[in-house]
């Protein structure tokens, strides 16, 4: 990699070339060209150092998914800092945890989430600094922040900072085993790796228009904001409450001429099912990814029939690696074809092997946990050094494997076919939870002593989460209380489907929670 | 007319989503998206049911939590566009 080239340069290039061009779109409320979106990143990025923030920083951004909070993610990295950016839907505890964890210096908040930020954050210790922005929307609000901060103190030109490949460019925050979210840290080298390699096999063009559905703390997000902006290509954001309504998704993709479209599969099956897509012009469609959990086939034949798209990929990976598998689809799908399509081939930027419980490589067709190196693994979890430790293989030579906690077969023709977890951790709407979170989430309740999660497989969600609990008191709390519970305390995406009452729960000899018997309970 | 929509939604809020559930502890005021009820999916199957059980369309803006937090809502929802 040209050691000039951090994630935001990548920008700042497209910018000069196709100043004119629109780089971002939000449906309803605006758009900006790459001039305007640089223009106000650099606004951003003087507001920061004025604030203090220097290279090798972490800023927190906890806005919704906005032309806002794009030209703040390109503000934070030229400044040289890291962003975090959070589920201003989660509970506002964990997100105050995750930036106290990672210490930012500054956070870029949207107004309403300041009081229980503040509540909350005074409770683990410091507060950080807030750069407080009035709402979101078509980047005006953010405007009108930096006017009123330039008003009282000017923010003096600064350069925009030179990131060298392992500087951080941001921290995505992952489910924990143990209830706390980890912190993945990524790289300069780790992401202009990705984005080169996206640049690479999906070959986008100035006239491409990007889907972005996930949101901005989700993986997902680092090829649909920075693969579409290296290239002078559009990026239309998709708000949260659309992207979850197939009703109104539908509409929206046809209307704004989405040519790249990249998303969980579940939303796929949703649009396929209740989207009415027959009856709207999808032609402008080239490209769909999917990535995050399984495709049942069943819900990919119809879905490539309705949207008979040129290209279909099956992208893998986990947060530590970004995509690091991936497979086209064949056309059409094959009638004899039941079980799910393969994960596919390492991507050029990575390599892989399959390894077994003692960390030996196996040999093809045997089955064992895939590992990853090269430029795109991660530096490590935030401030978690025996996590870290324990997240890698490392050769004599002194290469290190992210073990992905995956188990594959590796076929024949060097396509890997996924079989399961070796932990606890199952994917849910492309989200990744790891039960253990939703078990210490429950723990929470005063009523609750004993907290045991398992995930059930359902033929149209996927999985289905039912919590098998024991109480304190004669008089248990209520479903509809303890939905309301989780809702305060977990993303939605965590809040179990079922809940299940015992005396006390099944225990192994060792006086463990007995899973198995659990699981043969369903 | 909302009284008996009313409690055909509770009902099939609490068949589908809450089974088991002492069907005293869901009122008419308790939140069904902001309180974990209902997911996102959760939200669309209630609104295909109204659809379906009712005859009425509901508009693509008339799906969100505004509309269909709670079973009162629903049934003020349902009810203008029946009448």
């Amino acid at each position: 990699m040209d050691t000039l080239q951090g994630l935001h340069q990548l920008f700042i290039r497209a910018a000069q070339w196709y100043p004119d061009h629109t780089a971002v779109v939000e449906p309803r409320e605006g758009s900006v060209t790459y001039r305007e979106l640089a223009r106000l990143s650099d606004r951003v990025r003087d507001r920061l150092h004025a604030c203090g923030v220097r290279a090798g920083d972490r800023v927190g951004i906890f806005m919704r998914k906005s032309i806002d909070a794009v030209a703040t993610i390109y503000g934070v990295l030229k400044v040289g800092a890291a962003y975090v950016p959070v589920d201003p839907g989660a509970p506002v505890a964990r997100n105050a945890y995750i930036l106290h964890n990672c210490g930012v210096k500054v956070v870029v908040m949207e107004q309403r989430f300041e009081a229980r930020f503040c509540t909350e954050t005074g409770q683990l210790g410091t507060v950080p600094d807030i750069f407080l922005v009035e709402g979101t929307g078509g980047g005006m609000r953010l405007h009108r922040a930096l006017d009123q901060a330039d008003a009282q103190q000017q923010a003096p030109a600064t350069e925009t900072a030179i990131s060298a490949p392992r500087d951080l460019a941001y921290i995505l925050y992952t489910s924990g085993s143990t209830g706390k979210p980890k912190g993945v840290m990524l790289s300069h080298e780790n992401a202009v790796s990705f984005v080169d390699w996206c640049s690479e096999v999906f070959e986008p063009v100035t006239s491409d228009r990007f889907s972005s559905h996930a949101p901005f703390h989700f993986d997902l997000s680092i090829l649909d904001i920075h693969v579409p902006l290296k290239h002078g290509a559009t990026l239309v954001l998709i708000a949260e409450e659309v992207g979850k309504d197939p009703l109104r998704l539908a509409p929206l993709m046809a209307e704004q001429q989405i040519t790249c479209w990249y998303s969980a599969p579940s939303i796929l099956s949703l649009l396929a099912q209740y989207g009415n897509l027959a009856k709207q012009d999808h032609s402008a469609l080239r490209l769909i990814l999917f990535a995050g959990e399984v495709f049942p086939v069943r819900h990919l034949r119809t879905r490539t029939a309705l949207l008979p798209v040129p290209r279909y990929f099956n992208l893998y990976g986990p947060t530590e690696t970004n995509v690091c598998t991936f497979f086209e689809l064949p056309r059409p799908i094959p009638e004899s074809r039941t079980v799910p399509f393969p994960i596919g081939r390492v991507c050029s930027h990575l390599k892989g092997k399959v390894v077994d419980e003692q960390g030996c490589e196996v040999q093809r067709g045997r089955e064992g946990e895939l590992s990853i190196s090269g430029r795109g693994v991660m530096q490590g979890y935030w401030s978690l050094p025996q996590q870290t430790a324990g997240a890698f293989l490392t050769d004599n030579d002194g290469t290190r494997w992210y073990k992905t906690g995956d188990i594959v077969v590796e076929a024949a023709d060097g396509n890997y076919t996924y079989l399961g977890r070796r932990d606890r951790m199952v994917k849910r709407r492309g989200y990744r939870v790891e039960l253990g979170e939703i078990e210490a989430g429950l723990y929470r309740h005063a009523l609750i002593r004993e907290a045991a999660v398992v995930a059930v497989p359902d033929e149209d969600a996927g999985i289905k989460i039912k919590a098998f609990l024991s109480c304190r008191e004669p008089k248990r709390p209520s479903m509809i209380e303890l939905k309301r519970f989780c809702s305060e305390n977990l993303p939605l995406y965590m809040i179990p489907d079922y809940f299940v009452w015992c005396e006390s729960l099944p225990k192994t000899s060792t006086d463990k929670i007995d899973y198995q018997r659990l699981n043969e309970m369903n | 007319m909302t009284e008996e929509i009313k409690t055909i939604v509770k009902e099939y809020i609490l068949h589908e989503f809450l089974p088991g559930e002492d069907p005293n502890q869901l009122t008419e005021t308790t939140p069904l998206i902001t309180g974990g009820v209902l997911d996102s999916i959760g939200t669309l199957r209630l609104v295909l049911f109204l659809e379906e059980r009712f005859g009425v369309a509901l508009q693509a803006h008339e799906t969100d939590r505004e509309y269909l937090d709670t079973i009162a809502a629903v049934a003020a929802l349902v009810h203008s566009k029946k009448s």
